[in-house]
């Protein structure tokens, strides 16, 4: 339903000297610590609230009931920002305990919050970008999105951009004609509007030479005038810069989607499809954890990953090292250096959004 | 207390009464109720992917017959405001009508916004102090805070001035005309805020844009009028109640007049927008012009166009005003090219070309337009219900009875 022509396959790199995969830094480490009492820590909890209690119940009973129970709880749960730190446990745990029963495979929630002094941002070298769309696979992979023909959801869209061509035989195309060329010529060309690419293309190789690309995602912006719509705040901008969704609170009116002017936002207009096999279980709450019908998602930088130091996804398998990332604080992060170094511009800066997501050039 | 509980027993009595047309009537449009019963459950369970939106274009057939609708509501004002601010007399004598009519509109609004919610059953989100309520902040609380403020103070203005009658008792005018007035400044602020909604995203060029509310509220105060007219000589046919010619005079007036401005409004932005276009002027191009052989919307838009030009010609002659035969047809053509300029003709050509450039053609599927056509229906039986209630009041058929 959503994005009908999403390309399916990548098509091989086209092996050049500008290939070279750069070693991620020490911020790639993995430094994985879910705490594991979050279970124990609800039992003790029961009995405090309705939904504490519900959850109770669904811990205490088997089955269908547990997991009937469990929904209702989640269903009267409220938004996410203004929980108090043991509700925001037990929505981790019926959740944890839902994904896991739905999944069959042991999904942990992480509900890490901002780190002090970190406000992420992105740098992305649309000269070395070779249009591989491995970004948008590994996203994809990651970040659990519903894939499939029915509806497939990438966050990632690669834009392929065509060089212009000048010919003398279009010398004297133009309109009105007759009365001398006012509009016509060589670079006058019907080619889209507002950004002059398309997402769909699928050559046999990348990069082609007549092209370049341009990926887009959300750009965490810090005006966002998809926070300023929604009615219900569901979407919001946390202390580190990231635009989150409560994946739980959303009711599905798209005003943000309508407000976006970076078209970065996907609707569940159906029940997402993710298969047990490919389902990433190491989630977040305001990131990568399964999402229902009816609700908007979109790109959190990885939340899940970032908030514990790690690179976002698409960031790790670049091949051509075009996209960097990092705390936009500290002075010597990648991305505060790529900043101070190179040419760079936001998206749109027209639009006034202020993104932390910056498009550079060597 | 036993006088209100006897308005209700004897208004709903006769309501539900009525003689073999009347059964008709309703039974026809309960036919698209049975659609709109199964497409309303397919949508629930499966999800809004029984829809023809797309994250290109996620706003569709619902949002615009919404905003038409909205504008509906808002028309209703062309009965009471001259009723009570000119004292226009014959249209005094059935002002209550305006109220039923604007109370109709806005359930089938209520209905549409429903449809359009990825998500309904958390609508209680939205409530202050359970939810959150985003406001001053989402233009959309300002839109849910006026039109149930201008439902509630049409369902009390109505409801009052119809128990006062039953009863036969003098109104209380300091109770009275303060809500008559209240709801006549609302009804304009119920289709401004319909416009703030669309015209404050930058990233919709063709509604960013400052002329659309009123663009919305003279548009609406024609098809609003359009749709009384009639409505009333649907009354006058059918009941003993006889809407003078005086009141249809001047609604037909109003609508000439609106219609008018209208159309100039819109060779306004056109002029704007096309003498020297820029990426802006896509979504416009594209519903006038069509793009690179994607021209869905063309036919719709000059259509719409023409309805309406031929309606404003035809209503400029009083001829046609007062043949009520061809003045009915005028009104259809009014009506029906609003609606298509605010929904085909606003509405989704404000998602084509998306913020990116990107030329996707929206089509509603079959349960869509089940479900839009239900809406109307459902809307148009409690629209004959109450008016069949108020007419009764006025006639004198229900009255209150002393034991």
């Amino acid at each position: 339903m959503t994005d009908k022509k999403a390309p399916k396959n990548n098509p091989d790199i086209e092996q050049t000297s500008t290939c070279d995969t750069t070693e991620p830094s020490e911020k790639n480490k993995e430094t994985e610590s879910v705490s594991p009492s979050r279970r124990g820590f609800i039992k003790q909890m029961g009995g405090l609230s309705v939904a504490s209690l519900m959850g109770t119940a669904a811990l205490l009973t088997h089955s269908d009931d547990a997991e009937a129970n469990t929904t209702w709880a989640e269903w009267f749960q409220g938004n996410y920002r203004l929980m108090t730190d043991e509700e925001k446990e037990q929505a981790i745990a019926r959740l944890e305990r839902r994904y896991t029963s739905e999944f069959g495979k042991q999904v942990t929630v992480d509900g890490t919050p901002a780190q002090e002094g970190v406000l992420f941002g992105y740098a992305l070298n649309i000269q070395k970008c070779i249009g591989c769309r491995r970004c948008v696979k590994a996203c994809v992979e990651e970040n659990n999105q519903s894939r499939g023909d029915k509806q497939e959801i990438e966050w990632i869209r690669v834009l392929k951009m065509e060089k212009g061509e000048f010919t003398i035989d279009k010398m004297n195309d133009g309109y009105p004609g007759g009365y001398g060329i006012q509009v016509g010529g060589n670079a006058y060309s019907a080619a889209g509007v507002v950004l002059e690419g398309e997402h769909y293309y699928e050559p046999k190789k990348v990069p082609e030479s007549d092209s370049f690309y341009f990926p887009i995602a959300c750009m965490q912006c810090e005006k966002p005038p998809c926070v300023k719509v929604c009615p219900v705040r569901t979407t919001y901008r946390e202390p580190d810069g990231i635009v989150v969704v409560d994946y739980n609170w959303c009711i599905g009116c798209r005003m943000c989607i309508g407000a976006c002017p970076y078209w970065a936002r996907r609707f569940n207009w159906g029940e997402p499809n993710l298969s047990s096999k490919d389902m990433n279980p190491k989630t977040h709450y305001l990131g990568n954890r399964p999402r229902m019908k009816g609700v908007v998602e979109k790109c959190t930088f990885c939340i899940q990953r970032t908030r514990k130091g790690r690179y976002p996804a698409c960031v790790e398998v670049c091949p051509v090292g075009a996209r960097k990332f990092g705390n936009l604080l500290d002075p010597d992060s990648e991305v505060r250096r790529v900043l101070a170094r190179k040419r760079m511009f936001r998206l749109k800066a027209d639009a006034n959004t202020y993104p932390k997501f910056f498009y550079f050039i060597d | 207390m036993r006088k209100i509980i006897k308005f209700t027993t004897d208004y709903v009595g006769y309501v539900v009464k009525g003689g073999p047309k009347f059964y008709a009537w309703l039974g026809f449009l309960g036919i698209f109720v049975l659609f709109w019963m199964y497409g309303n459950y397919m949508q629930w369970t499966e999800g809004m992917i029984v829809t023809g939106l797309t994250d290109q274009v996620s706003w569709g057939l619902y949002l615009a017959n919404f905003v038409f609708l909205v504008g509906v509501a808002a028309g209703a004002v062309t009965v009471v405001f001259p009723a009570y601010v000119y004292k226009h007399k014959a249209l005094h004598e059935v002002a209550v009508l305006g109220e039923m009519l604007a109370i109709a509109a806005v359930v089938m609004c209520l209905l549409f916004v429903f449809n359009h919610m990825g998500r309904p059953d958390r609508v209680w989100h939205m409530l202050p102090y359970i939810g959150i309520f985003n406001w001053p902040n989402s233009m959309l609380t300002w839109d849910v805070l006026v039109l149930s403020v201008y439902l509630v103070l049409n369902v009390v203005g109505g409801f009052y001035f119809l128990y006062m009658k039953y009863t036969d008792q003098k109104l209380n005018k300091l109770f009275y005309m303060p809500i008559i007035y209240i709801a006549i400044v609302w009804a304009l602020s119920i289709h401004t805020v319909t416009g703030f909604l669309l015209n404050t995203m930058p990233a919709r060029p063709l509604w960013h844009t400052g002329m659309m509310p009123i663009r919305f509220i003279i548009t609406a105060f024609a098809a609003g009028p359009s749709l009384i007219i009639i409505v009333f000589l649907t009354i006058r046919k059918n009941t003993k109640l006889w809407i003078k010619d005086e009141a249809i005079n001047m609604l037909s007036q109003i609508i000439v007049w609106c219609l008018g401005i209208a159309l100039f409004l819109t060779l306004s932005e056109v002029v704007t927008d096309l003498y020297h276009p820029t990426e802006h002027s896509a979504g416009l191009e594209y519903l006038m012009l069509g793009h690179n052989g994607l021209n869905r919307l063309v036919p719709w838009f000059w259509s719409s166009l023409a309805m309406m030009v031929v309606a404003f010609v035809m209503l400029l002659f009083p001829s046609v005003r007062k043949n009520h035969n061809k003045l009915v047809v005028a009104c259809v053509l009014a009506f029906v090219g609003i609606w298509i300029e605010k929904g085909m003709g606003l509405l989704i050509p404000g998602s084509i070309p998306s913020p990116i450039g990107e030329f996707t053609e929206y089509y509603p599927t079959l349960l869509e337009i089940f479900n839009s056509i239900g809406n109307w229906a459902i809307g148009f039986i409690v629209l004959t219900v109450l008016l069949k209630g108020a007419i009764g009041i006025l006639l004198g058929d229900i009255k209150y009875a002393k034991e």
